[in-house]
């Protein structure tokens, strides 16, 4: 099996591709020298795009319609216009989950999400998606013909700049999306954060649980921005609503590579570990010593975090 | 109003893959997947705001396990369809998706079906979307907000930076995040009263749908293999000063 035309479904944030995105185009070029970025909006991003290994641009603007319905549908019609991918690349995130499920149907494909890594060889096209919190991972080829859809963590791939020419855009219409397409964006409503980006940062102070309660969190939040850090959470506290979701590490959140992760009152579930094992240097504060995240620090304290993380603190303050 | 449920083998017992079949082993108790324990709940009070209706289920097993459903009974649920077939062992999320698209229309569809964002123990995340694209419905996932007003649906939904307010008219789909709502513990009453509520049991081809399993799945699993372990470091029980093992640890990688 040789991968001759692959899609990659790109986004953009604040006018700029995202890292996921430029993640996949440099494994997609990796495979194949056909590959062409998919793009809602109006793909005045085609430049980067270009530069890091797409050589064509599909760009469909949907309006206040929610991308999945919509993007979906105009990518059908495009394969039934003779386009046919051998593989579509998607981010494991909201917009490439609905978008993959709504194009699944259309093709009658499978989808395998919750991929960290993907090969093409004599036996076909195989995708590794780890299990278990990580300790597993499973192999999957694809069966029959393609398109293959397939979904991929962030930071599996390493962006690298292709120094490619500015990808040729075409515009793709939303063909009638009938009562499917009621879905209507009436408002959108952006989360302001300050320091650095959770996922992006060098240094990630999380709590969980174990902080007992809601208050509490300011010794993260604290500690975090002493180390010009940014501060995390476990799922069990966002559920709990003391931290909006944006701040959640994990399955279901951001997957974090830092430098330091340092994580106070979280045991350690697979939902979490799933999100921040990447990390160079794990330091884990926990009460209970069978906790599993201490399975994988670097330096575990078995304490409780009340009593750690305010001298951890005045010491840090006192360094200046 | 119809909610898709899973049961999943307990989360709290470390998960096994079956040697022969490499599928997750599922042949003990099986519970309701806690993410599914917020759709249940968002239906019954959306149910009790509009005053009538009423909550049915939809779940698909390879055996006949009913402990779950019987969990969202006893919440206050009605009735259930369960597609229990040994053939759907291996089932992938577009096969699960026409089977369960197949069970909502054996009842007759709904105003508004309700799925998780994803299950807890496979966590593909696509197969409420792949059920409104089959039934040709409108769909908002990752729904942190649900409310229904006059007969048009407004959800709070959640996105990478925050949130987006979407409207959207009946009947449509929603994926609820974790959190959405409290679910509530059942009664004693209401787990006495769930013994009795009916559940179907249905097959695969009673619904019309094959090939299922493996044979309808457009993978198989090549190789499993073990990660690289993580080796763990050094475990210390505090003293009182364990935060200069801190502070020393954060020096030496000249962090601070």
């Amino acid at each position: 099996m040789t991968l001759n035309n692959i899609w990659v479904f790109a986004q953009v944030a604040n006018g700029a591709p995202t890292s996921a995105t430029l993640e996949l185009l440099t494994k997609a070029r990796s495979l194949s020298s056909n590959v062409t970025a998919i793009i809602g909006g109006d793909g005045a991003s085609g430049a980067v795009l270009g530069e890091f290994g797409a050589t064509k641009v599909y760009a469909i603007s949907h309006g206040a319609t929610l991308p999945g319905v919509a993007i979906a549908a105009a990518l059908k019609s495009v394969i039934d216009g003779g386009d046919t991918p051998d593989l579509i690349m998607f981010p494991q995130n909201y917009e490439g989950r609905d978008v993959m499920a709504r194009l699944s149907v259309k093709l009658d494909k499978t989808v395998i999400t919750n991929n960290v890594d993907i090969t093409d060889g004599g036996d076909g096209v195989t995708v590794v998606t780890p299990i278990f919190g990580g300790n597993t991972l499973v192999e999957t080829t694809f069966t029959g013909a393609g398109p293959f859809l397939a979904a991929f963590r962030p930071k599996s791939f390493v962006a690298e700049s292709a120094g490619g020419a500015a990808a040729a855009v075409t515009a793709l219409t939303v063909p009638d999306l009938g009562a499917a397409g009621a879905a209507q964006v009436l408002a959108v409503h952006v989360e302001e954060t300050t320091g650095p980006k959770l996922d992006e940062a060098n240094i990630v102070v999380s709590g969980g649980r174990g902080l007992g309660e809601a208050s509490s969190y300011a010794l993260i939040e604290d500690l975090a921005k002493l180390l010009k850090g940014a501060p995390g959470a476990s799922r069990a506290i966002v559920d709990a609503g003391w931290v909006p979701y944006s701040y959640q590490v994990g399955q279901t959140g951001k997957v974090v590579k830092p430098t330091i992760y340092l994580a106070a009152g979280i045991s350690g579930a697979t939902q979490h570990m799933v999100g921040m094992k990447g990390s160079k240097n794990i330091i884990a504060i926990n009460k209970d010593k069978e906790a599993p995240i201490f399975g994988v620090a670097d330096l575990g304290i078995v304490g409780d975090v009340h009593k750690v993380l305010p001298k951890l603190i005045e010491a840090l303050k006192a360094r200046g | 109003m119809i909610v898709c449920v899973k049961q999943i083998p307990d989360p709290a017992a470390p998960g096994a893959l079956d040697g022969a079949t490499n599928t997750l082993k599922r042949d003990g108790k099986l519970i309701l997947d806690d993410s599914d324990a917020y759709g249940v709940e968002m239906a019954l009070q959306l149910v009790d705001k509009a005053g009538g209706g009423e909550v049915s289920l939809v779940s698909m097993a390879p055996n006949g396990e009913t402990s779950g459903l019987r969990t969202a009974l006893a919440m206050g649920a009605a009735k259930g369809v369960l597609v229990s077939d040994p053939a759907l062992q291996g089932s992938d999320a577009l096969t699960t998706a026409k089977i369960l698209a197949a069970a909502i229309t054996r009842l007759g569809g709904a105003d508004l079906i309700i799925g998780a964002t994803e299950s807890s123990d496979g966590y593909t995340g696509t197969v409420p979307e792949q059920i409104a694209e089959l039934l040709g419905l409108p769909s908002v996932t990752f729904a942190k907000k649900v409310s229904v007003e006059g007969g048009v649906l407004k959800v709070d939904r959640q996105t990478e930076n925050g949130y987006d307010e979407v409207t959207c008219a009946l009947p449509a789909l929603i994926s609820v995040t974790a959190g959405v709502v409290e679910p509530r513990y059942p009664s004693f009453k209401g787990i006495m009263a769930a013994k009795s509520k009916p559940v179907e049991e249905v097959t695969a081809s009673d619904l019309g749908i094959t090939p299922v399993g493996w044979a309808g799945a457009g993978q198989k699993i090549s190789n499993i293999a073990q990660a690289e372990a993580r080796q763990a470091g050094e475990i210390i029980e505090d003293d009182g000063e364990s935060f200069t093992k801190i502070v020393g640890f954060l020096e030496n990688l000249k962090v601070i």
